[in-house]
């Protein structure tokens, strides 16, 4: 297999739940390192995974990880392995055979089996209660083991879906180092989170969602560049709009100012709010224009970049 | 062996041979599913369905003392006839099979685990395979053990009479009948409801349809019964039941049809609703959410 074929692709993804939006119109594609999905709750990251390891079906478009279906389950989930939220268990089941027989299942013998089990288990710090019912563990003790699980049978793709919820700082740095070394070694490592500082460091790359839309994609210091450039839009609703837009326009950072059929409206976009909500006031205060009503026409995308990266930015 | 140099070994393996992957897959599944399902107390009610004859009839046995001659023979064939038709076949291995059959796949979703396996390499037909292997084990197991402690129960009472008809006479003739009644009913049952437990996401209400089918499909057309597991068993049974009334609906039989025949057919029907079931699991979904 070369290089180029050692691709996730996601191709014009979309999944509908009856009406309801789960992803819409997705494509990229991702190589080796870690590439951190990241957006708040419900903006259609465990739907990504979901739809990436055939837990569901895409409503349209088609998703193959290096050539492979998810419709080819043998080959494919040789080479991928995922971590769910799903903090649920097979009723009785222990730590080790929560490992050993799902390895059964690859074809793995007897011995292989177990000597895979116990690498796992030494990697996710969980070989100490290995026999203790899962019943019994701790949520970080949960979360570990479904990763000792997950990475088990050696795969190339790692999947995890919010891999660091529930753990201690201990377990969180922990966690962090074994992505790190998996991507190291030139696994493809795909991790979720709703908070990007958590996952910053160590991602290569980060897709950014928002409601079931890629907002931003790339690496991270090129999305952390687009979002501190991309102009916000603001709808204001005053008694006198072509004043208002031509006041707009002598500002430098108003990229637009278009007045809007009714003629009463006037749509913004500029790359500094705060610039120019300061001089709105200005126009307010001097009588000009008689604002009614100001409102961020896209609210979502920038709500989700303040909420994910802050308004500085952050550090690159 | 390096870790490494086990998972291309088992990849190769798997590569060359695809159908002895398939089959320790399925010993796999079949094991788990078996320790998972069989001694849980999810299943008291399918213990009691299986062992309440076996219980009424020891309950007779020790408390009915009189003497029993060749005419109470007669009348305990009938009897026993009357339990495997009319109570294992109709009510006990059909609720039974509606219990195990119904939980291997909707249970999992319940319980949020189906994920583990739709995550595994294994081809979602040999996950219906091996499931249905699985409650087929777990209640053809039950049944027949409760037919034979019935059997026992029903026979011995008569002492030396009762072992000259069970080995000199065609008692063990129609135990061997009834045995085989029981794992057909069990089996063509269990398909029928692992297929309806991936159509529905609650089972009781066409389960409930079903009973009603199997109960009345005797009045409708030939064609139309044989789409019915009872069509099946009715002609394997070694006695005929002299039921009157409504009763009789049960223990009609429109078309003799021979034996060999009957389970050949029996297995037909069972072999087509897995292949349903087949292409039904492809278009399941895991459609739970993270409490």
């Amino acid at each position: 297999m070369t290089p180029d074929n050692r691709q996730i692709v996601f191709q014009n993804v979309s999944k509908f739940y009856g009406e309801v939006l789960g992803v819409n119109k997705v494509s990229f594609s991702l190589g080796p390192g870690i590439t951190s999905l990241v957006g708040p709750n419900g903006s259609g990251k465990t739907t990504l995974m979901n739809l990436l390891t055939g837990l569901i079906k895409p409503s349209q478009g088609s998703i193959r990880v290096f050539g492979l279906s998810p419709n080819q389950p043998i080959e494919f989930f040789r080479e991928v392995g995922y971590c769910t939220q799903f903090d649920s268990f097979p009723p009785g089941t222990n730590g080790y055979d929560f490992i050993y027989w799902p390895l059964r299942l690859h074809g793995f013998g007897d011995q292989q089996a177990a000597k895979l089990t116990n690498e796992a288990l030494e990697r996710a710090g969980m070989a100490q209660v290995a026999r203790r019912k899962v019943a019994g563990y701790s949520k970080g003790m949960r979360q570990r083991i479904r990763l000792a699980q997950a990475i088990a049978h050696h795969p190339s793709v790692l999947v995890l879906d919010e891999p660091l919820n529930g753990l201690d700082p201990m377990a969180r740095a922990e966690s962090i180092a074994l992505f790190e070394a998996l991507a190291k070694q030139g696994m493809h490592v795909i991790i979720s989170s709703h908070i990007l500082e958590e996952v910053d460091r160590i991602s290569d790359r980060v897709v950014l969602m928002s409601s079931g839309y890629v907002v931003a994609e790339g690496e991270i210091r090129e999305v952390r560049r687009e979002v501190r450039d991309h102009p916000m839009q603001i709808l204001v609703r005053c008694s006198n709009a072509s004043k208002l837009a031509s006041a707009a326009f002598e500002l430098d950072h108003v990229v637009e100012a278009k007045i809007l059929n009714d003629g009463q409206s006037v749509l913004v976009r500029t790359r500094d709010a705060e610039q120019f909500s300061l001089l709105l006031n200005k126009i307010v205060s001097s009588g000009l224009v008689e604002v009614d009503a100001v409102a961020p026409a896209d609210d979502d995308v920038n709500s989700i970049y303040q909420y994910l990266i802050g308004s500085d930015g952050g550090p690159a | 062996m390096s870790s490494q140099n086990a998972v291309a070994g088992a990849q190769k393996w798997a590569k060359e041979q695809p159908w002895r992957l398939y089959s320790s897959q399925i010993a796999v599944l079949v094991r788990t599913e078996v320790r998972r399902n069989l001694f849980t107390k999810r299943r008291i009610g399918m213990y009691l369905l299986a062992f309440t004859p076996a219980f009424i009839l020891l309950m007779n046995s020790v408390f009915n003392r009189r003497p029993l001659g060749p005419i109470d023979l007669e009348e305990s064939t009938l009897v026993f006839a009357g339990i495997v038709q009319l109570y294992f076949v109709r009510l006990g291995i059909f609720f039974a099979c509606m219990g195990v059959f119904t939980w291997l796949f909707r249970g999992e979703m319940v319980q949020k685990t189906l994920h583990y396996q739709f995550l595994s390499p294994v081809r979602r037909e040999v996950l219906v395979v091996g499931k249905f292997l699985a409650g087929s084990i777990i209640s053809i197991a039950l049944f027949e053990v409760a037919i034979l402690i019935s059997f026992y129960l029903e026979y011995s009472r008569f002492g030396s009479i009762g072992r000259t008809y069970v080995f000199s006479g065609p008692g063990l003739g129609q135990l061997g009948s009834y045995l085989l009644v029981a794992a057909l009913a069990c089996i063509g049952y269990g398909a029928v409801f692992l297929a309806l437990s991936l159509l529905f996401k609650n089972p009781i209400v066409p389960g409930a349809v079903l009973l009603g089918w199997e109960t009345i499909s005797p009045i409708f057309p030939s064609w139309a019964q044989k789409l019915s597991v009872t069509f099946y068993l009715k002609h394997l049974c070694p006695v005929t039941l002299p039921v009157e009334g409504p009763l009789a609906l049960f223990t009609v039989v429109a078309e003799p049809v021979a034996p060999y025949l009957a389970i050949l057919g029996l297995l037909c029907l069972t072999v087509a609703i897995l292949v349903l079931s087949c292409f039904l699991i492809h278009r399941l979904e895991i459609t739970y959410t993270v409490d």
